[in-house]
Parts: structure tokens; sequence; C-alpha cells
């Protein structure tokens, strides 16, 4: 039986999954029928000084039936009043002594940052998540990615927490940046046991066609907002492993960005999180979605033996290679098993307009054929093709060594004819 | 002879009794099925459809928004779209050649995609076509059904005015008199009439009928081409002791007075429908829609052997319709001038009549569907036209022997769908226009 515990920057959880600072995690009473339902930590919906949010708050991409494929928001930080906040931290701690409760602080001068420190920790948190992120609202007043989008500012401002604290503190940090790393290497600096990411996103979601009035609407205008949700994932996990595979970088990654699922988590684990954050699964399904990541991440350390979350955390990082180290002389062709063709000829379609012209229709019967000497071996077909294990993508023996682009620079390394290049 | 469309019908029908055996869709119900649509290349459905219609793109211009450019693809390819999306058989067609069926994953249901389509296009008020520049040609066209309704709209937007002649009073054809009520009404059947007449310079002319109302002589006289689509004739009969009592009908004649106005079915108990198509099997749900306790069909070969089409059987069975089997009809019996049985033969595997075997089906309702006349007769003595057992003779462009004369629908194909005649008559229409442009004319005998 797998050990689903989690550990990270010493704050202990039963499983690595925690709401993410939102609204699913905006009170006690919320957070503790999430606790029933069987995440394994919260961090708590950001606390700061009183805020006013706007209404309406949330815009969302739907996809040929599929609602919220992406999300956005713009609300802000908690408006209920911190006293209240702190007695229901401290109410949820009571209750719920094995789970992680780690509050989330966006303040501005020095002073805030002692004050709110003090009293989060006096109310029971087990650790503390700096929001360097929010990308609208609170940054227009210095806050948020303001903070993170500035190393010198976001490790200054983390030393200071690190000094105030007692409990571990994570950084939370904002993709509205370049390149990531430096800025998880200065909230290392600045004394951070840990980082997550990624916050939001900065986005219009969509503009109302008719009242020329970007989403969501407020009235006669909206404003940007944070862009989250299943359709931000591949940015989250690029970020989450270039900070992994980074020399320097080297403390503990709390992954965030678009987890709907076991498996989805089990992606962000892989490439070196040690704990996932969920909020846009859970405000569109609820926190009942937690019993099949635990069952599916108990299944999954099953069948591949891992006992513990160590044994597979990052276990992808060292297959995460530069462009240049990749053998270029690797080659697949795109192979159509007819017996399971239904003939839609969409591989033929996205081949044609989409790749380079070698499926082609037969004329005779609905199965295409692929001209393999043109197959550049891209994908595009098995992308398009709504048939389970259609078409494979089937390694060739070209008779070539392998060979880097960085090889064949260096040492001049035979490389295949190049196809469908002419 | 009247020169008014007559597209109204009466507004107390015994058909009024029944609801759609396919409920329209809603919007959510649209949207739902036109994203599961793969939008497969070079599509199946398309080549199943007679039409042609691109039914991957209407369907993607649903689910983007795009309600008017899905009507607008639809109405391009197959004017009658309306009453298609209602009447064909799809489970036969484009329903039926989805990819969907071979993942055993549901067919995308086309036809109710093309009905929420074109059910907002004519609730908007939606017209995609006008008549073209006035080519000062006149064509006519010889019966107002599907065939000669497509093919008129068709050359009024190449310019040519057109005349229909229809024997009826009511225009439409079969779409109005005789397609099943759970299919389509007669009165949305003239919605469509009006909605293809709004285009403008398509007289029509009611009770004229070719042979007593008008000769090929005058048609030659006055219009420059002339397109034959005057459908089927009336009921064929066994021509056997007792087809006179009271209670036995015709099947397509009985449908059009239950479609066109009303039929007593008080005293109808047991019901038998002679027959084994399409017509039998229609008339067979109809009766039980409309409350007769006992309807049983009877077809001299195996359930297997009959030409209806198997998935209106298996609905009718649903509806607790029996099929009595290996059953020749050779009579019927009476008393007091009402029908009470058919009396019958079994029959073997091969649909002959075992003597011998004589029996009585109790009945006081026979409606009989084995086959109707064919009209090509009133043109067999034309010079040039061709009639083949009943059927007028086309060529592949709809072209009859006699040049300016064409022809489509039932009356050439010997009975197929409303689908089949749409593209026949827009067939036809494109060669008319054609052999117009040419400077060919019947008038002033141009045409040699």
């Amino acid at each position: 039986m797998p050990d689903l515990r989690a550990n990270i920057a010493g704050i202990r959880s039963p499983n690595p999954f925690w709401l993410a600072s939102a609204p699913p995690a905006n009170s006690g009473e919320q957070i503790m029928r999430a606790f029933d339902a069987g995440w394994g930590g919260a961090v708590w919906k950001t606390l700061g000084q009183p805020i006013q949010n706007v209404s309406s708050r949330f815009g969302a991409i739907h996809h040929r039936g599929a609602r919220g494929i992406g999300f956005n928001n713009i609300e802000l930080i908690t408006d209920r009043p911190l006293e209240t906040n702190f007695r229901e931290i401290y109410e949820v701690k009571k209750r719920y002594p094995e789970h992680a409760v780690v509050v989330s602080l966006m303040v501005e001068t020095r002073e805030e940052w002692q004050d709110i420190i003090k009293r989060s920790i006096d109310a029971g948190a087990d650790g503390l998540e700096l929001n360097f992120g929010c990308p609208h609202g609170m940054c227009e007043r210095g806050m948020g990615s303001a903070v993170g989008q500035e190393p010198r500012v976001n490790e200054r401002i983390t030393s200071w927490a690190v000094d105030y604290s007692s409990v571990p503190v994570l950084v939370k940090l904002t993709p509205n940046v370049g390149d990531i790393v430096p800025h998880g290497r200065a909230a290392q600096r600045g004394g951070a046991h840990g980082v997550s990411l990624i916050n939001t996103i900065k986005s219009i979601i969509g503009v109302d066609i008719d009242r020329f009035v970007p989403e969501p609407r407020v009235g006669g205008a909206s404003s940007n907002g944070g862009y989250c949700g299943a359709a931000v994932r591949p940015i989250a996990l690029h970020m989450t492993a270039a900070l992994a595979r980074d020399h320097e970088f080297g403390i503990p990654i709390s992954g965030i960005g678009g987890i709907t699922n076991w498996r989805d988590a089990v992606e962000f684990m892989l490439l070196g999180a040690s704990t996932v954050q969920v909020c846009t699964e859970v405000m569109l399904r609820g926190y009942r979605i937690v019993e099949d990541m635990i069952e599916g991440l108990d299944e999954y350390m099953s069948e591949h033996g891992f006992a513990t979350l160590a044994d597979f955390v990052g276990k992808a990082i060292p297959a995460y290679s530069e462009w240049g180290d990749l053998d270029l002389n690797y080659e697949t062709v795109a192979k159509i098993d007819a017996g399971k063709c239904i003939g839609c000829q969409l591989c033929v379609v996205a081949c044609q307009d989409g790749a380079h012209q070698c499926i082609h229709p037969t004329g005779e019967g609905r199965v295409p054929v692929i001209d393999e000497g043109e197959c550049v071996g891209c994908n595009l077909c098995q992308i398009v093709c709504p048939v389970p294990d259609c078409i494979s993508m089937v390694q060739v023996d070209n008779g070539f060594q392998p060979a880097t682009w960085n090889d064949h620079v260096a040492t001049g390394a035979a490389l295949r004819p190049k196809k469908g290049a002419h | 002879m009247s020169s008014v469309a007559q597209t109204s019908v009466a507004r107390a029908r015994s058909e009024n009794a029944f609801s759609d055996f396919k409920p329209a869709y809603n919007e959510a119900q649209a949207m739902a099925e036109a994203n599961r649509c793969l939008y497969c290349s070079d599509a199946p459905c398309i080549t199943a459809c007679p039409t042609g219609i691109d039914i991957p793109e209407f369907i993607r211009k649903i689910s983007t928004g795009n309600l008017k450019g899905s009507a607008r693809t639809i109405f391009e390819a197959n004017i009658l779209g309306m009453s298609c999306a209602r009447v064909c058989p799809v489970e036969t067609l484009c329903v039926g050649d989805c990819v969907y069926n071979q993942l055993g994953i549901p067919p995308i249901q086309i036809g109710k995609l093309q009905r929420y389509s074109t059910d907002r296009a004519y609730a908007k008020g939606w017209q995609f076509f006008q008549a073209g520049a006035d080519s000062g040609k006149r064509v006519a066209l010889v019966g107002a059904g599907p065939a000669s309704l497509a093919c008129a709209h068709l050359l009024r937007r190449r310019g040519h005015h057109c005349t229909l002649f229809e024997k009826r009073e009511v225009v439409g054809g079969l779409n109005t008199t005789g397609v099943a009520p759970y299919k389509m009404k007669a009165d949305r059947a003239a919605d469509e009439v009006e909605w293809l007449l709004a285009i403008g310079g398509i007289e029509v002319r009611t009770g004229v009928e070719l042979g007593r109302d008008l000769s090929v002589a005058d048609l030659e006289r006055d219009y420059d081409a002339v397109f034959v689509g005057f459908g089927l004739g009336p009921d064929g009969w066994l021509h056997a002791a007792g087809e006179d009592l009271e209670g036995v009908h015709g099947a397509v004649d009985y449908i059009e007075r239950l479609k066109l106005g009303q039929v007593d079915l008080r005293d109808a108990q047991r019901a038998l429908v002679l027959g084994g198509g399409n017509t039998a099997v229609d008339a067979v749900r109809e009766l039980r829609g409309l409350g007769v306790a006992d309807v049983r069909m009877v077809y001299r070969g195996d359930e297997a052997h009959m030409s209806g089409y198997a998935h209106e059987w298996a609905a009718a069975k649903v509806e607790s319709i029996t099929g009595v089997w290996r059953t020749v009809p050779t009579g019927f019996v009476g008393q007091g001038g009402k029908v009470a049985g058919v009396t019958a033969l079994r029959a073997d595997e091969n649909k002959r009549p075992i003597p011998g075997t004589e029996h009585t089906l109790p009945a006081d309702l026979v409606l009989l569907a084995i086959g109707q006349g064919k009209l090509g007769a009133l043109l067999a003595e034309v010079d040039g036209v061709t009639v083949s057992r009943g059927r007028l003779v086309v060529d592949d462009q709809q072209h009859l022997g006699r040049p300016g004369w064409f022809a489509g629908g039932d009356c050439a194909n010997g009975g197929k769908e409303v689908v089949n005649a749409t593209a026949e008559g827009q067939h036809a229409a494109r060669t008319i226009d054609a052999w117009l442009n040419d400077n060919h004319s019947l008038r002033g005998g141009q045409h040699a």
C-alpha cells in the first residue's frame, strides 16, 4: 500500500492534494468540508488589508461543449474581516490537526508583514504562502505580481517574512515573467523554504462582441484578470520543470496550474512538484473530485512500485532536455491500423493542410494511405484521429547512429536526410 | 382553373392527433449534438445525401452560432431542406453512413440538426435567394410536388418564369398529402411552399390536370420548356371480389384524407393493411396512432423480405402493431355491405400461394398498400417520350426523349424519397437552364 503522505518544506499533510488560495479556500466552513472530502491541505484565501470586490468576477472559455477549459477572474484577496479569518483558522486547525493549513498573505509595509505573520502563526498556521503573484487589482497597488516580477523586491520581502516567521514560508510565483528561474532563485536567496507556482496569467478571457466590452463585464467595462484552468497546465508544467532542473534552485515546489485529476498531479510531481494545489477544477466540480485523485494516485504508485511520493517526484526531470540535445536521427512514421480506421479522413485534411501532405485518400474505400517516404513523424494525424490506437507513430531503423544538433555542430556527426523539406 | 397558390389547409384534420416521433431539438440539445460531430473530411454523410448537403459544414456553423450560415449551406444544396430534415429516412442515408456507427457510438442526428437550423430560418423569415434577371423564358412544370417545386425555385434563381400546374387544389405533392403526420403535417408542408414561392415569379395553377384541362400542344405553344413532375397515380387494387365493400380503401387515398380532412374511425376495431412497403408501414402506424386497437400488416413474404424500412417497422412493432407474414389476400367478405374480413392463402418461402390454405382474417377496415399506378401513360403517345412499365424514362440529365421536355421525381424514378425528387428537380433545372441559354425553345419549333 503506497504512502501518500506529503512533506513540503516541513509542512506535512495526509496526501499531496491541497486547495489553492482561492474561493474554495475562502472560509473555515468550506475548508473543513474539503478536509472531510479528503483534501490533505489548504492554502487559505489571501489575507491582507480589506478590499472590495466587483460583480461579475469570472469568465471562462468553453470549447465544443466542454465548459470552462480555461478560466479567469478579477476577484481580489479576501473581503472578509481579518479577525473572522484568524478565528476560523484557529478552529480548523483545532479540529484537523493532521491537515496542512497554510495561510496566504499579501500586505505592503514591513510592519504590516510583521503583524499579519504573527497573527497567522498565533491562529495556528502550519506555514505561510507569500502571494507575489496576483496579476490584477493588487499589483497596481504595488503588491502581488508587482513584487513577483522584481527579483530584488521578492528577495527583500521574502527575507522579512522569513525573519518574522517561526513556520515554513512558501513564495507563490507569478508566471507573468519571461523566465521563471531568476524569480525562484530570488525567493530562495530571501530564505524561502519553498515556492508555489504558478499563480494566474495576465489575461483577457474574451469580449462581448455585441456590447463591445471585454469579459467578465462589470457594467460597461472590464479589466485584465488572472487566467487559469486546464488550458494553462502546459505553461505551469514548463515553469515547474524549469525550476526543478535549475542547478542553483534547490527548495521544494508546490505545483499549481490547471490540475484537474490525479493524472495531471502525477505529471507535476514527475516534473519536480512535491505537492500540488487545485482551484479551478474544484470551483467547477466541487471538493468531491479529490476521491478520484487519491485513488488514482494510489493505483498509479502501486502499478509502478512507488512506496512514497519521493520515489517519483522529479523522475521525468532528467528527460527534460534542451532541443539541441535531442537525437535528430530518431525517426518515426505514422501507421494507420486499417482494421480500426472509421474513414473520417481527419488525418488526411490535417496532413494536407497542416503538415507535410503525405496522407492521401486512396480513391477506393475510406482508409487513407500514408506515404512513409514523405512522413516526417510530426504526430498531427495521431492527434486528430478520433479512434484510440488507430494511428501509431512507429520508429524506423534508418541505420544512422544517434546524433544531436550539438553533436553535429561540434563533431560533424552524420544526420539522416531531411524528409518533407523539398 | 384557379390562378392563386393554394397553400392553406383545413384547420380540423385527423392528423392533428399526432405528435412528432422525433421531437425538435432545443438549443441545448442542438449544441450538444453539433459539438459531437467530427467534421469529417470528404464526409460519407455528404455522399449518402442525394442532394449532397455539406453536412459537416452546416453542423459546424450551428456549433459556432452561425445559424444563418448553417441554413444557407443546407438550402444551397437542397431547397426543400426543411421538409427533408423531417421526412428523410436518415437512418438509411446520412445518419446511416456516419462514421460513429463504426465505433459503436450513436451517430450524429443529422436530420434533427437540419430541422433545428431550417426551422429557425423559417421562423426568422430568412430568404437566401433572389430571382435572377428576367430571361424572358417561360417554363411549365406539370405537378406541384417536391420535384417541380425544387426545379421551379432554381429556375427562378436563373431568371426564368415558371408556371406550376397542379391537378389538386393543394400544392406540395406528397409532402402535403402523404407524409406520415408524426414526421410532418400538411400545414408545415404548406409553410414550405409559401417560403419557396416567396421568391416571386412562380405562378401556381391548381385544379389543372394534364390530358383533361391541358394538352401537350398547349404546353409546347405557350412555354419554352416543360418539366414533368406529376408523381405516381392512384392506389393499386387487387381486382378481387368484394373490393367495393364499405371499409375498403386505397392506402394513399386514405392517408390523403386523414391529412387534409377527417376520417371516421369510431367503428374501426380491427384494421388490416395489405402490403409490405413503406406506404403499408406508414398506414399501420397512422391507424394505430388514431386509436384503432388492433392493426395488422398483411404481407405475402417474411418479415425479412418486406421493402418497408426496417427502422420504421421496428417503431411500428413498439406501437404493438403486428405482422401477418406469408399471407396472400385473395378477396374480401362483407356483411350488410360493410367489409368483415379478408380471405387469404398462406404462401411458401418464395411468396407463392399454397393451394388449399384458404382462410379469413376478420377486419372492419382494410387499406390496400400494394403499390401505386404509374402516370407515364399520359405521355406514352407523345413522340420521343419513352415509357417503361409506366415510368417516364429520362437520361442522366433528367431529359425526356423529346427536346425541351424534362422530368424528375416519382414519375421518373418509380417512387423514391422527397430528397430524391428534390435532387432530380434541381438537376433538371440546371439542364433546362443550359438548354434555354443555348437559345432553344419549344415555342416556334426553335428546338430543332
